[in-house]
């Protein structure tokens, strides 16, 4: 159980919750988060935003039941977080990294960012982020980082720029991420992809979550969520 | 005392929860929660001869107080498992169950055969399971190929055979009974039950295999009604299981004639429910002076 900080509307149909937490979570990792008894039966895989001074973060979009019981916790409420899961994406020392994300996919990449920076103060981030209309959270995310370069109702896989040296992490639709596996296997560039499947156990035990890679099926809350780009098998 | 002790075939087990197969992995997944150890016993996924990918498209869906599952029966095939995962299992300080399934009898008689050189606590057979496109559930459906499949299986494996019903059967008692006649060691029911979930935009099943299997609590009176009406017709020990959650869901189904029970889908509502379920029945146990869980086994 953890307690609700805050749970703001953001814009839309997306809210920002904050929670009191300490422990070590990596970026790229998610929680099951619940704060429901049995309707609906399962907890709902949600990516860590950001994470500071106990105070964890989740932002998340209103799609159905779940994500709506989760929109309407108020600050002192309890909420069950199951946690953190999954591998995350890498630390890396490597000096210059790519950030791409679309949608909601954004929320993970946020605190990636600043995980990157935190042990590498003097990297240099690229951010390339795809929105389908304008957004708060461009704010956010350029109040925090340097190079942020935003799309708008297009597509942002055309502005990046693919190198055989590029490291790129990503996570939004699927199509997207695709797209951005596709040209870093053509570049030779490194691309991480957070993959989005179903979860239902969170833990690796019940097979729900399978992705499909080049060596064979890898379970997308355990072995995942972050799979090398050129390792995925889509369709 | 040891109140929740219970003898199951012939095998101890330190209390009657055991974890279901399908929902636990190979016992280490849960590992950050709890010591697997402190279960009766884990149930492996369900093995096959040969190596399963599984099925495609989405494989989980939920329904209102249920889930339905389209997994496939993905494993790494008995060789394999034996190799990679039973040396783990043979670990953890439980009963370890070993749920095998198959597509033909010939299938089953393979893999029992390999599984004979193995140390483990018990076979489920499982001829139950709704999500593979031949055998499997057939097995299951018809009393006269259950008790085939049972019998051929109990005259090849040096293990005990606990056979797991589908409550998909024509007929949940008549198959119980013939699977007792051809020598299966113990019962455990219920598998999952065949549904299906429709998507109305695309108008096409939720499930590339079309149906799936219901588990949670939505089939827990159902399973409870055939633990019990299997309970009063055969004389072996019943593993009973659907949608139990609560230590008042295991109660339950002892009191319906379980000797142990098993929790599935509960494991994805909350990890720790087993343990909790463990000490719910001691301070039953306690606060009723019962000597023994098993002098509740069948009351009803
Ligand atoms: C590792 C991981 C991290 C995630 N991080 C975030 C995040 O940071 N913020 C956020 O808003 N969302 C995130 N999601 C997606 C989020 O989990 C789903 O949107 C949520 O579970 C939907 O629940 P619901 O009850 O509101 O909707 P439901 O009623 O369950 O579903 C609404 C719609 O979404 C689809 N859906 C449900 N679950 C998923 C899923 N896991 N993947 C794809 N489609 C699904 C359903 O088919 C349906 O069309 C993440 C998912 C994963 C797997
Ligand atoms: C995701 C999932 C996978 C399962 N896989 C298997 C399996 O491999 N073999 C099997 O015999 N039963 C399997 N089952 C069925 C369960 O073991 C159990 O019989 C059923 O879910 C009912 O119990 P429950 O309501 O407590 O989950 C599976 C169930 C689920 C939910
Ligand atoms: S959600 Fe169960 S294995 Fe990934």
């Amino acid at each position: 159980m953890a307690k609700v900080k805050d749970n703001v509307h953001v814009h839309d149909n997306i809210y920002l919750l904050s929670v009191e937490y300490n422990g070590i979570c990596k970026m790229g990792q998610f929680f099951m988060l619940r704060c429901w008894e049995l309707d609906p039966l399962l907890s709902r895989p949600i990516s860590i935003f950001d994470y500071e001074d106990g105070e964890l973060k989740f932002l998340y979009q209103v799609v159905g039941k779940g994500t709506e019981k989760l929109s309407r916790l108020v600050k002192g409420d309890e909420i069950t977080l199951h946690g953190p899961y999954g591998n995350g994406f890498p630390y890396l020392e490597k000096c210059e990294i790519t950030l791409a994300g679309g949608g909601i996919g954004i929320a993970p990449l946020f605190y990636a960012g600043r995980e990157l920076n935190r042990i590498n103060p003097n990297r240099k981030l690229n951010i390339f982020l795809g929105f389908r209309e304008k957004s708060p959270l461009i704010d956010v995310f350029k109040e925090q980082f340097q190079n942020v370069i935003v799309d708008i109702g297009g597509v942002i896989t055309d502005e990046i720029i693919y190198k055989k040296e590029s490291v790129i992490y990503t996570c939004g639709p699927e199509v997207m991420m695709q797209k951005i596996c596709e040209e870093g296997m053509n570049s030779g560039a490194t691309v991480y992809a957070s993959v989005e499947k179903r979860m239902a156990c969170g833990v690796g035990a019940c097979l729900g979550c399978t992705c499909k890679t080049v060596n064979g099926n890898k379970r997308t809350c355990k072995d995942g969520p972050v799979f090398l780009g050129d390792e995925i098998i889509y369709g | 005392m040891d109140r929740l002790k219970v003898k199951f075939i012939d095998r101890t087990f330190k209390n009657p929860v055991v974890v279901a197969s399908g929902t636990y992995g190979y016992g280490k997944d849960y590992l950050d929660y709890y010591d697997p150890s402190l279960l009766g016993g884990i149930c492996s996924k369900g093995i096959t001869l040969h190596q399963k990918s599984g099925n495609k498209g989405i494989r989980i869906c939920e329904t209102p107080s249920g889930l339905l599952n389209s997994i496939g029966l993905e494993n790494p095939g008995v060789s394999k498992f034996i190799d990679a995962y039973l040396k783990e299992m043979s670990a953890i300080d439980t009963v370890k169950i070993i749920n095998v399934g198959g597509n033909t009898i010939d299938e089953y008689i393979k893999a029992m055969e390999l599984l004979n050189d193995c140390e483990l606590g018990l076979i489920e057979l499982n001829i139950s399971c709704p999500n593979v496109k031949e055998g499997g559930m057939a097995f299951g459906i018809k009393a006269d190929s259950a008790a085939e499949v049972t019998s051929k299986v109990k005259k090849v494996s040096r293990h005990k055979i606990m056979v797991k019903l589908s409550p998909n059967a024509e007929n949940i008692i008549d198959i119980a009974k013939a699977c007792e006649d051809s020598g299966a060691d113990a019962l455990s029911l219920v598998n999952t039950f065949q549904a299906m979930a429709i998507d109305i935009v695309k108008k096409e099943s939720v499930f590339e295999n079309m149906y799936a299997g219901l588990s949670g609590p939505a089939i827990k009176p159902i399973a409870l009604r055939m633990v019990n009406q299997v309970y009063k017709n055969v004389s072996i020990p019943i593993m009973g299981m659907g949608g139990i959650t609560t230590w008042q869901d295991a109660v339950e189904f002892i009191m319906a004639g379980s000797s142990c029970i098993q929790i599935g889908t509960a494991n994805f509502i909350d990890p720790m429910t087993p343990i909790k379920v463990i000490e719910g029945l001691k301070d039953y146990c306690l606060g009723n002076n019962i000597e023994n869980i098993s002098d509740l086994v069948g009351v009803i």
